[in-house]
């Protein structure tokens, strides 16, 4: 029988593979050795110093990382250096690149050696950082991150459980179950605010305030520490802060029509007529990720019932009955007939690009937007983030942080994750990828491009006002509902019925009416 | 049976010349295999064209202009990585390791479960066998929750073995299915003379069954590995260490929840597709005559 | 086959552990589902309070924009299955056709025609959603609208899953005035019509799975004895009486899995709309399981999740059960 002849054989070829594979998965070698040496005879730690980097006294970051090599691989580096004048013949040295040694001894001061820098920090078993950041800038900071932590732990297997897509709603699914059944990520990423009621922080965190007022404590906004805080407690130890209401501006449209970045919506509008009247699309926008209607719409409604009216919407002393609601509504719609037609094909960055590429004049987003136009090798000559219309003086604030559950299972790690995260070190690298700002006040800007020294500029004065559709300001259950509804009302535009599911989906979450 | 295919085809090619509807007719059949080809093939297209471009040349509005230099960075990236995305290599090997043993013990068990509930049919077999169908037809999202608790509590959650498993598990239904099917046209005589000459209920299986077996094997095979290469909603919720992901999670991740590199992401999504795809080129024709051969209906 | 007791008894060990892991991962996991639809559990910690049938009446007759969202997912599953159905039934027949009438290069096209089964749905979504990516008015076209203008067909520049546009009978039509009359005005509402959105959709999963039904038609046509098929010719009857007396009838079982296997594939899918559409404009492209997902994960109501998925279950055993009837009871007559 042919056939059965061939099955035999495709039957083995499978089980091959299913074999051959295990063997092939690399390590990760988290301690950059760029060269390692055998100690022979007449070897010393200066001499070697002083052929790595032409300076004999140099050999302390030789004498660190040997020694960290050793915590992270004890089988190529079996050997710790306790003394720096004493090696042997046989032992293994790790030689660190020009540029780490050179971090190295800016930090070290050998009049007062610094035991923890000199041999690591002896931790082991790993650390899962759950998150939905998997491409991009975001995938770029949090890695600089990771080098941050893998250089102060070098023990420490670093595990990036990234999951994106669905609007976070993968990466939720996954977070979720694994907290329910008492398997947890050590840390996982969630955004401050309400969002962490859907978590149950009593029951399944930690509370960090401990970390957050150790780290940052000094240096953090108020309004952002009463956004961590619930029921008494901080569960979140906040990395960045990105502001949700933004224009950008491409700025040579509206130079070559004669026009200026609007304000309020009468400019807006009025700007708007002029570029449509000359086939130019005045609003991007996008769809495919769900949340740019809503987010648009969110900013419209804080334009124009303010931020005390914002805060009311939150807390149901505003209701959503209110004329200054129908007026969002009203505008928001008018808004749409100045937008790209196939904007739900579209993904927020692909229309942050339509403005990027002067397609489009205009686009309401928020601030990670501008890591596209930094992408694109624009500068601001080209572009620039505003406030978006009447919403001067109020910031929206989105901020990306940390959770700890009580099961993390390697909660030392965890801890000193956050801890790491709460660090000037760490907040700049991260947030000059990301393209938001630090959640301390005292970052250096001097290395941020111009936009985000705007933001940072513009947060001291401004009033923050925490986000509907990213999480911050109401809880999942009620995020969600807004988002739909808008999303509904974007195709239908009927705003009565919008209207009434805004009062509704309030009283549902137990907002009076 | 080769030999007689060739001659049936002969025979009609005859008659279709004969009649002569070979001019006009002929031609009309291909201009519209050509046009559905160009359906089938369209996606496909793009996605080569795309992959081989550079993120600078992304636009949609230069989709379908060619790239201009030929590009296998993006494939590169896509396997290996870069700064900007995580390379799935490592989880195609992972997707490899799933599948294939999955694909295996799913094949072994259906043909078992095919063997008793077509051949000896114990009482309340009628009433099991639909039970056992309906599995197949649930919406798995329904029961993610009480599956990873279960897991967990199994000591196998999160890791490549757990997934396995499951893909195991909710294989049964199709996999009985098929094989019980394709084993219902074997014809009960040849059983009932092998039990004459002594055979009992396993020589039966092993002797008799087993070395008929090989269309079932290929319909399941191609039906279970690609179910289960391509399964996305398992895969996420089962497994979270991206060490111990498969390709449709990293390929998912690749499309990011910012920015997305469309030329790497593409470039993913032909590796991603290059095994299955690959597996029907090779059993296209022993796949329809699996289907032929009984297990299709019902 | 009756053996003696002890293979009767290994028969049944035989299936087993098959019957004890279905027993458990399927009907064990859908009563909890089914359990915890009747509670309250709205965050992460699950909350067993029993509060009966509430959820059920908050998704099906309430006033927010869940009820809303749920009914257009019916109205969505309804017009994307009866439209894939249709076309995939149509095509796969057609193309199995095709491939029967002995064509060169049949092997050719049969691997192609089946090639995007090999593919999942994520792929499949993402090059759709580039491929139906119209464009605008003030850019120009993209996708294959771009297509259309290099052909010629420049004038055809449908607005794919970004029209927002839902048909159906309006009331004041002749049609919608008359069935406000006879006390049919609820079918006077969007949430009986069909959206542009789902056409879309149709696109690319009879795409993806319209050669799996041309492969099960072939090898109908295959197993149909060629001695009929002759034995017609002789007696003079056409190829068109050919297909629609002798190959319809005898592949009506064929279609019937066809159309279960399909529906049921309809009802659970959301990979495909998820990573081609999203939700579409208004919800235009959203599935009953992408609901159920994001009520569970994101809005964390579980509860009200599960009680979506009862829902779902019994949509998929209202249609499969008769099915498995049917199809067990014609096998027994046989």
């Amino acid at each position: 029988m042919k056939q059965s002849k061939f099955l035999y054989a495709l039957i083995a070829l499978a089980m091959l593979l299913a074999i051959v594979p295990a063997a092939s998965a690399a390590p990760n070698t988290a301690v950059a050795c760029t060269d390692t040496h055998t100690v022979v005879a007449g070897d010393t730690l200066s001499l070697l110093a002083d052929k790595a980097y032409g300076n004999v006294k140099a050999y302390w970051p030789i004498m660190a990382y040997t020694n960290y090599a050793n915590l992270d691989d004890a089988k190529k580096y079996p050997n710790k250096i306790t003394n720096p004048d004493v090696i042997d013949v046989g032992w293994v040295l790790c030689i660190p690149s020009q540029a780490d040694a050179t971090a190295f001894l800016a930090k070290f001061d050998p009049t007062k050696p610094n035991v923890g820098l000199l041999f690591g920090t002896p931790s082991s078993g790993q650390l899962q950082v759950g998150n939905w950041w998997t491409s991009g800038g975001e995938f770029a900071g949090i890695n600089g991150v990771y080098d941050l932590y893998k250089k102060a732990y070098p023990g420490v297997e670093l595990i990036h459980a990234g999951i994106a897509g669905g609007g976070g709603v993968n990466f939720q699914a996954s977070n979720i179950t694994k907290l329910q059944a008492g398997d947890p990520f050590d840390v996982f990423m969630l955004h401050a605010g309400k969002e962490v009621i859907q978590y149950d922080p009593e029951k399944y965190l930690t509370p960090v305030e401990d970390i957050v007022e150790a780290g940052e404590g000094s240096v953090m906004p108020d309004d952002l520490k009463k956004l961590l805080t619930y029921k008494g407690h901080m569960w979140t130890v906040p990395l960045n802060i990105h502001r949700g209401n933004v224009l950008w501006v491409n700025k040579k449209i509206l130079a070559d029509n004669g026009l200026t970045a609007p304000t309020t919506f009468d400019e807006f509008f009025t700007v708007a007529d002029a570029l449509k009247a000359k086939g130019i699309i005045p609003l991007a926008m996008g769809g495919a990720n769900k949340f740019e209607g809503p987010q648009t719409f969110e900013v419209v409604l804080l334009g124009t019932v303010g931020p005390d009216g914002m805060l009311g919407l939150h807390d149901g002393t505003m209701k959503f009955s209110d004329p200054k609601v129908t007026e969002a509504l009203n505008t928001y719609k008018k808004m749409l007939t100045y937008t790209n037609q196939d904007r739900d094909s579209l993904s927020w960055d692909q229309a942050t690009k339509l403005v990027i590429e002067g397609k489009a004049a205009m686009n309401i987003m928020g601030d990670w937007a501008d890591g596209e136009f930094v992408h694109a090798k624009k500068t601001a000559a080209d572009y620039e983030g505003i406030p978006a219309p009447n919403n001067k003086g109020s910031f929206l604030l989105v901020s990306d942080g940390f959770g700890f559950p009580i099961k993390a299972p390697n909660p030392e790690n965890a801890r000193n994750w956050l801890k790491l995260i709460t660090g000037k070190e760490a907040q700049e690298v991260f947030n000059i990828n990301k393209g938001s700002i630090c959640s301390r006040t005292d970052c250096d800007y001097s290395k941020f491009d111009d936009y985000l020294k705007s933001s940072a500029a513009d947060f001291k004065v401004s009033r923050v006002i925490p986000i509907i559709v990213h999480g911050s300001a109401i809880d999942p259950a009620w995020k969600t509902a807004f988002t739909d509804i808008v999303i509904k009302f974007t195709a239908d535009g009927d705003v009565a019925a919008a209207q009434a599911a805004l009062v509704q989906a309030a009283k549902d979450a137990g907002v009076a009416q | 049976m080769t030999t007689e295919t060739a001659l049936a085809r002969e025979a009609t090619t005859e008659v279709a010349g004969r009649r002569g509807y070979f001019n006009w007719w002929r031609i009309l059949l291909y201009a519209i295999a050509i046009i559905f080809t160009a359906y089938y093939l369209l996606p496909i297209f793009l996605m080569v064209l795309t992959g081989l471009k550079s993120y600078n040349e992304i636009n949609l509005y230069e989709m379908w202009s060619l790239p201009r230099q030929l590009s296998f960075q993006s494939f590169i990236d896509a396997w290996v990585g870069s700064p900007s995305v995580a390379g799935l290599g490592r989880n195609f090997v992972n997707s490899l390791r799933v599948a294939i043993p999955a694909t295996l013990i799913s094949a072994i068990l259906g043909a078992m479960n095919g063997y008793v509930l077509s051949k000896w049919k114990f009482r309340s077999a009628d009433i099991i066998f639909p039970l056992l169908l309906f599995g197949m037809f649930i919406p798995y999202q329904s029961i993610l929750i009480p599956l990873v608790t279960t897991l967990n509590a199994l000591r196998i959650g999160g890791s490549l073995e757990g997934l396995t498993f499951v893909h195991i598990v909710y294989g049964i239904p199709v996999c009985a299915l098929i094989f019980r099917n394709y084993y219902a046209t074997i014809p009960n005589e040849m059983i009932e003379a092998a039990r004459i000459d002594g055979a009992n209920f396993f020589s039966i299986f092993t002797r008799i069954m087993l070395p008929l077996s090989a269309p079932g094997f290929v319909v399941v095979a191609i039906w279970q590995f690609t179910n289960i290469w391509n399964d996305f909603l398992f895969a996420i919720t089962v497994t979270n260490n991206p060490a111990n992901q498969p390709i449709t999670v990293a390929l998912n991740n690749l499309a990011g929840s910012f920015t997305v590199e469309w030329n790497v992401q593409f470039a993913a999504a032909l590796i991603a597709a290059a095994p299955t795809i690959l597996l029907y080129i090779l059993l296209g024709p022993f796949f329809v005559r699996g289907l032929m051969a009984g297990s299709l209906k019902g | 086959m009756k053996g003696k007791g002890w293979e009767r008894w290994a028969a049944v060990l035989m299936v087993l552990p098959s019957i004890i892991l279905i027993a458990i991962f399927v009907y064990g996991f859908i009563s909890w589902t089914g359990y915890v639809s009747l509670t309250k559990w709205a965050s992460t910690a699950p909350d067993y309070t029993f509060v009966g049938l509430a959820n059920y009446q908050r998704i099906l007759f309430g006033a927010g924009i869940e009820t809303q969202r749920f009914y257009i997912d019916i109205r969505n599953f309804v017009g994307f299955t009866s439209l894939f159905l249709f076309s995939c039934i149509v095509l796969g027949f057609g193309l199995a056709l095709l491939i029967d009438s002995r064509i060169r290069g049949e092997s050719f096209f049969r691997s192609v025609f089946l090639l995007p089964f090999a593919i999942s749905f994520i792929v499949t979504g993402v090059v759709w959603r580039w491929l139906l990516t119209p464009g605008t008015p003030e850019l120009g076209s993209t996708g294959v609208n771009k297509l259309f203008e290099y052909i010629g067909l420049g004038f055809f520049k449908p607005r794919w899953f970004t029209d927002p546009t839902v048909f159906y009978i309006a009331d004041n039509t002749a049609l919608g005035g008359f069935l406000n009359q006879i006390g049919l005005s609820f079918v006077t509402n969007p949430n009986w019509g069909i959206s542009v959105g789902t056409f879309s959709l149709v696109l690319a999963a009879t795409w993806q799975l319209s050669g799996y039904v041309m492969a099960l038609y072939l090898a109908g046509m295959r197993s149909i004895p060629h001695e009929l098929r002759e034995a017609a010719r002789v007696d003079g009857a056409n190829e068109y009486q050919i297909v629609r007396y002798i190959y319809i009838p005898l592949l009506t079982p064929i279609t019937l899995s066809v159309v279960i296997i399909l529906s049921s594939i309809s009802l659970k899918l959301y990979d495909l709309s998820v990573s081609m559409t999203g939700v579409g404009p208004g919800f235009a492209t959203d599935t009953l399981a992408f609901n159920m997902f994001e009520t569970t994960f994101k809005a964390t109501r579980f509860a009200q999740g599960a009680a979506i998925a009862v829902i779902l279950l019994v949509l998929v055993s209202v249609l499969i059960i008769p099915y498995l009837r049917y199809s067990l009871r014609s096998e027994t007559t046989q």
